[in-house]
């Protein structure tokens, strides 16, 4: 049942004329769901602002949460499903504090004394106008939360690719997890641009942390591992675990004149022989 | 998640995108886990499915995977059935040859996917899809 603008004038008269009754009930309802994670003075200011925002979009004639007349509400919902997704309050207690607002009028409602058929009628329009207010700020908050989670992968691809120094002359990528082409291209990235930046001889791929090796993942390795060579770096790979050896065999693919060890230590082992460094005897 | 109690246990996964294939290779390690195969027989079918599973994403535009729990009467097993609709394989033998790839690849997926597992069945035709079915079966 849509809202009508003649229903929105009232409810829009009503809010203003019982303005602290309804925001301090409305805070109430609130403060019950999000105990104390926001002061109360903090949740008065919000709800103070979208209770003018409904009063201004009422008075302006929006019958539903789309028109013009609602523009700057749903800005206003918006600005709380950013803020309360980045708090880390969940969905639902984003949503209730749309929600509330009803309680909050009816309240209002069954304490006049013209509480008959034609206000309720009314009401029930103004909470369908509540509901959708409160299901845009649901779905807005959903919006941001993805929006946060695939930063969160940007991020993740940045942080999960890191270049070691290991030696004088030896730098290590310790690789962790699925190595897919968007991550090979930023491990073949940071390998190279590090092998200029240290003017390193070696560098040692480690893929202990990579759980199953197929043709894939062995191409992006070997690229990398032609390209550091390029460059005139010597590049060992380690990390090569019995089932990983075994399956890369079962498979047909071929290493070829590439150093392959089985742990990180052994492949430091190997560079510090070839350069002749001497380890010190303790 | 999945529990893996009945013979008939299986799970669909659709593959549309790189993010199904990493789906997949999850699937079939929580099931060969769970079916107790060694460690390097994990390894080798959890390979074998990312192979196939690249395969009908890459070659057969996408399609899905069937991973179930089988049993012989002697052992238990686990098997995966990868369906396309795609444009099939016309020269299977081909196909088959260790280094031959139509792609980017190494050519060694379908061939190197073929010696992972137990057993290999592979039913194509042009213009109508591919099925693969693979079974790794316990020791």
């Amino acid at each position: 049942m849509a809202l009508s603008s003649e229903q929105g004038n009232r409810f829009a008269d009503l809010l203003k004329g019982h303005e602290d009754t309804v925001i301090a009930s409305w805070t109430d309802e609130i403060s019950r769901t999000v105990r104390g994670r926001l002061s109360r003075a903090e949740l008065q200011r919000q709800t103070s602002e979208l209770q003018k925002g409904f009063q201004t979009a009422l008075s302006g004639g929006a019958s539903d949460l789309n028109d013009d007349a609602a523009a700057e509400l749903r800005a206003q919902l918006t600005e709380l499903s950013n803020t309360r997704a980045r708090q880390g309050f969940t969905a639902n207690e984003t949503a209730v504090s749309v929600f509330a607002l009803k309680e909050a009028v009816f309240q209002v409602i069954k304490g006049g004394e013209d509480a008959d058929t034609a206000t309720l009628r009314d009401y029930i329009g103004f909470s369908a106008f509540v509901d959708r207010a409160a299901l845009f700020t649901f779905d807005t908050y959903v919006r941001i939360r993805e929006e946060l989670i695939a930063d969160q992968a940007e991020q993740l691809l940045e942080l999960s690719t890191p270049v070691v120094k290991l030696w004088e002359g030896v730098v290590a990528v310790p690789l962790v997890g699925t190595l897919d082409s968007a991550r090979a291209q930023v491990v073949m990235e940071r390998l190279l641009q590090t092998l200029v930046d240290t003017g390193s001889p070696y560098a040692i791929i480690d893929i202990t942390g990579v759980p199953a090796v197929d043709t894939q993942v062995a191409q992006h390795i070997l690229k990398t591992v032609v390209a550091a060579r390029l460059m005139g770096a010597d590049c060992i790979i380690s990390g090569i675990r019995p089932q990983i050896a075994q399956t890369i065999v079962a498979l047909g693919i071929e290493f070829g004149d590439i150093a392959t060890k089985a742990s990180l230590a052994d492949a430091l082992r190997h560079v510090l022989r070839l350069t002749g460094t001497k380890r010190q005897e303790r | 998640m999945t529990t893996w109690d009945g013979a008939a246990a299986a799970e669909r996964v659709a593959i549309t995108s790189d993010q199904d294939v990493v789906r997949v290779r999850q699937l079939v390690r929580t099931l060969a886990v769970a079916v107790k195969l060694s460690l390097v027989d994990q390894t080798k079918i959890v390979t074998a499915a990312s192979e196939l599973a690249r395969n009908t994403l890459v070659y057969g535009g996408g399609g899905n995977a069937e991973v179930s729990r089988v049993d012989n009467g002697r052992k238990p097993g686990i098997r995966i059935v990868f369906a396309d609709e795609g444009p099939g394989i016309p020269d299977l033998d081909l196909a088959l040859t260790d280094g031959y790839t139509t792609g980017g690849g190494m050519g060694l997926g379908l061939s190197g996917a073929r010696r992972l597992v137990d057993e290999f069945e592979i039913d194509t035709e042009v213009g109508k899809g591919t099925t693969i079915s693979v079974t790794k079966w316990c020791r």
